[in-house]
């Protein structure tokens, strides 16, 4: 049944699934455009206030044109929208009370006013207000084809503006007071641009619904900003993954009837989230391997030192013999962690495992001497140049031979005047 | 009669909003509120499918668990993958707030207890079909005003026996850390408070609307008064006005009680807002006539 249904959704045999996603693909990409700018500004909560506020507009346009009537419903939801960006300004500027409060104070009271409105228009208006209610949750079947049209026109108005205004947003989204200093007309831009995105909530209320809409502008860009730092990938990548949960979303509410669209795209929107927390470039999953492989560095390092520390010093010219009791005898090893960087070792051929011995091969002496090396340098540099008294220098070295490159250990050895040392006296 | 319950039943959501809301306020996390109060709703669902009725203590235990889930996923969000405080809030609460809403498509068709709607703005008039009735004919009142008789105790408890700690981390979370209170315990005792509070809030007013009785009072308090017992104060005062008056504008105007409610609160904070720039405009000209006066 449910590979019917995808059949026929995806065939787009039927027009009103072609409206759909076209309504779909436009509403989001305005959305997620602006949402980018809104996102990079730290405003992404002001779009929650818009979207609740777009409420009472609705309603008010509805009463205006006694009907259904969509550029009517957008105008008024525009409007408002406008208005509770103002007020939130107006209560910030003249008030101690802080911006999240404002937020808040601004979408209850408008969302009060709109159910008023809008029980009003239940109970005392005519028959024509069937539908109304989907504003709420959001009903993208309920997209027609003047809808869609409509939504192309707004589309094409914040693509053109943003092209055309595209430096101008980049200085104030990264650093509006450089904007300023270069004569930026800052306030005109910001206007500018909090209209685009109350223009973008407005015309996403029908498909997504007052309260979840906010997750369009402001999901995909949080997302987006994980993948790239670079603007326009940014825009991109959030276009690209609002469209898809915007289709997936109305694809599932068209599977079954009584679905509401809009909580199905947030929450698919939310799962790609997720999954870009996990497994983008600064995501969880690159952070423990990290973390995992330094760990594994230093305790790699620790384990060859400790072999050259035992045996290396009374008698230069042999490859040192070790068992592992010996090194846990020398420096506390955890037991685990000792087997594992054994064997890593192994396999880098640093040491060889023989019948009930290990054995430090040629290069893994030479790797043991390298470390210690950096650690006395670091030492003497610790003793020479900073007053820091012999007794602590070690514990200093301990952590950083690990991280010297062999361009700090040049410089190490030129600034202590020991330069070049032949490699072969390490 | 009916119409003394259901004031009495929103007075005293009113004032367990107020009282956690003037917190709240101060510790500048009035959006955390408002992310919580639509977070609940999926434990809401939850609970009531598993436990079939709406009394139930398992919808309190669902939808505190969802609403501390909420503030932990917030946390997570902006601490440890460094998305904007703000973002974190948004992404957060609609996440689960659309989880309910799938939840309420899937497992509630047809149940006439819960529906979007009321999700949203709740419906107060309703309250009085859920009575109690003792030898059943006696009748003492609608079952929410109790529920929220329970949860008004144990508030304005809580903050009595904890109002040193809660002062503290209203106003300087900082010295409170170096004096060694443990604030972190305090934040998330008052986050189950606020959960609390707009889990049984939730049936009467709605989940948006109860953000207004959260912000708006204590904001209006805020304008007013710099003391907290005074702030504390006000902002019930404002609260059970806004209700009152609320109440007698719907039923005269035949639209949402708790709509009304919600913007009679609004308005109010317009009233004071104004008065107060009025004021202050009235003494900056002073002032500077004073400073004339002197300099003549």
């Amino acid at each position: 049944m449910i590979w019917q249904s995808a059949i026929d959704f995806f065939s787009f045999k039927d027009p009103n699934v072609v409206y759909v996603v076209a309504g779909i693909i436009f509403i989001n990409s305005s959305a997620a455009l602006v949402g980018t700018f809104a996102y990079l500004r730290k405003r992404s909560l002001l779009a929650d206030a818009v979207s609740h506020a777009l409420l009472p507009g609705i309603c008010l346009g509805f009463l205006f044109a006694g009907e259904k009537n969509m550029p009517a419903l957008i105008t008024g939801a525009f409007i408002t929208g406008w208005i509770s960006i103002f007020l939130i300004d107006l209560i910030v500027r003249k008030s101690r009370i802080k911006q999240d409060a404002a937020i808040g104070i601004v979408i209850s009271f408008f969302f009060a006013v709109g159910i008023v409105l809008l029980t009003y228009i239940q109970k005392n208006g005519n028959g024509n207000h069937a539908g109304l209610d989907h504003f709420l949750f959001g009903q993208a079947a309920a997209i027609s084809k003047n809808d869609v049209i409509l939504f192309a026109l707004v589309f094409f108005i914040i693509l053109f503006a943003v092209v055309l205004l595209f430096k101008n947003l980049v200085i104030l989204s990264f650093n509006p007071d450089f904007a300023q200093s270069v004569g930026i007309p800052v306030r005109f831009i910001e206007f500018f641009l909090t209209s685009l995105t109350v223009l973008a909530i407005a015309i996403g209320i029908q498909a997504l619904g007052v309260v979840l809409i906010s997750a369009l502008i402001i999901t995909p860009a949080a997302t987006a900003r994980m993948w790239t730092h670079h603007l326009k990938k940014m825009i991109f990548i959030a276009i690209v993954i609002s469209i898809f949960s915007g289709i997936a979303g109305s694809f599932v509410s068209y599977t079954r009837a009584q679905m509401p669209t809009g909580p199905w795209v947030v929450v698919i929107l939310s799962l790609i989230t997720f999954v870009s927390v996990v497994m983008a470039p600064k995501g969880l999953l690159r952070k423990f391997f990290i973390r995992k492989k330094n760990e594994n560095k230093i305790n790699d390092e620790n384990i060859l030192k400790t072999i050259f520390e035992l045996k290396g010093f009374s008698e230069p010219e042999k490859n040192p013999i070790f068992s592992t009791l010996e090194l846990t005898e020398k420096r506390m090893f955890d037991t685990k962690k000792l087997d594992a960087g054994l064997k890593r070792l192994i396999r880098r051929n640093f040491i060889q495992h023989k019948e009930d011995h290990f054995q430090l091969t040629t290069a893994g002496k030479k790797e043991a001497a390298r470390i210690i090396k950096l650690h006395r340098l670091w030492e003497q540099y610790l003793l020479k140049r900073t007053r820091i008294d012999a007794d602590h220098v070690h514990s200093g070295a301990e952590a950083i031979e690990h991280i010297i490159t062999p361009e700090i250990e040049k410089e190490l050895e030129r600034e202590l005047g020991i330069e070049g040392i032949p490699e072969e006296d390490y | 009669m009916n119409d003394f319950f259901i004031i009495l039943t929103a007075v005293l959501v009113a004032i367990n909003c107020a009282l956690l809301g003037s917190f709240l306020l101060l510790r500048k996390m009035a959006m955390v509120g408002d992310a919580v109060s639509h977070a609940v709703l999926p434990g809401i669902v939850i609970a009531y499918y598993f436990a079939g009725d709406k009394s139930s203590v398992f919808i309190l235990i669902g939808a505190t668990i969802a609403g501390l889930a909420a503030t932990l996923l917030i946390d997570f969000f902006s601490r440890r993958i460094k998305i904007q405080n703000d973002a974190a809030i948004g992404i957060t609460y609609t996440l689960l707030f659309a989880v309910g809403m799938i939840l309420i498509a899937l497992l509630m068709q047809g149940n006439a207890d819960i529906d979007q709607e009321c999700v949203l703005y709740g419906d107060i008039a309703l309250i009085n079909f859920d009575k109690i009735l003792i030898d059943d004919n006696l009748y003492i009142g609608p079952r929410a005003m109790y529920v929220e008789l329970v949860a008004s105790v144990i508030v304005v408890c809580s903050l009595v026996i904890g109002f040193k700690g809660f002062r503290l981390i209203s106003f300087n979370e900082d010295f409170a850390k170096s004096v060694g209170i443990k604030t972190s315990r305090w934040h998330y005792f008052l986050m189950a408070l606020v959960t609390l509070t707009t889990v049984v809030s939730f049936e009467v007013v709605g989940a948006i609307l109860v953000v207004g009785f959260l912000v708006i009072p204590p904001a209006t308090a805020f304008l007013i008064t710099r003391k907290l017992v005074p702030m504390l104060v006000i902002s019930a005062l404002t609260g059970i006005f806004s209700v009152i008056s609320g109440y007698f504008l719907a039923i005269w105007m035949n639209v949402s009680i708790t709509g009304m409610m919600v913007v009679m609160a609004g308005v109010l904070f317009g009233f004071c807002f104004i008065i107060k720039q009025l004021k202050s405009h009235k003494t900056l000209v002073s002032q500077g006539f004073d400073q004339k006066l002197r300099e003549i």
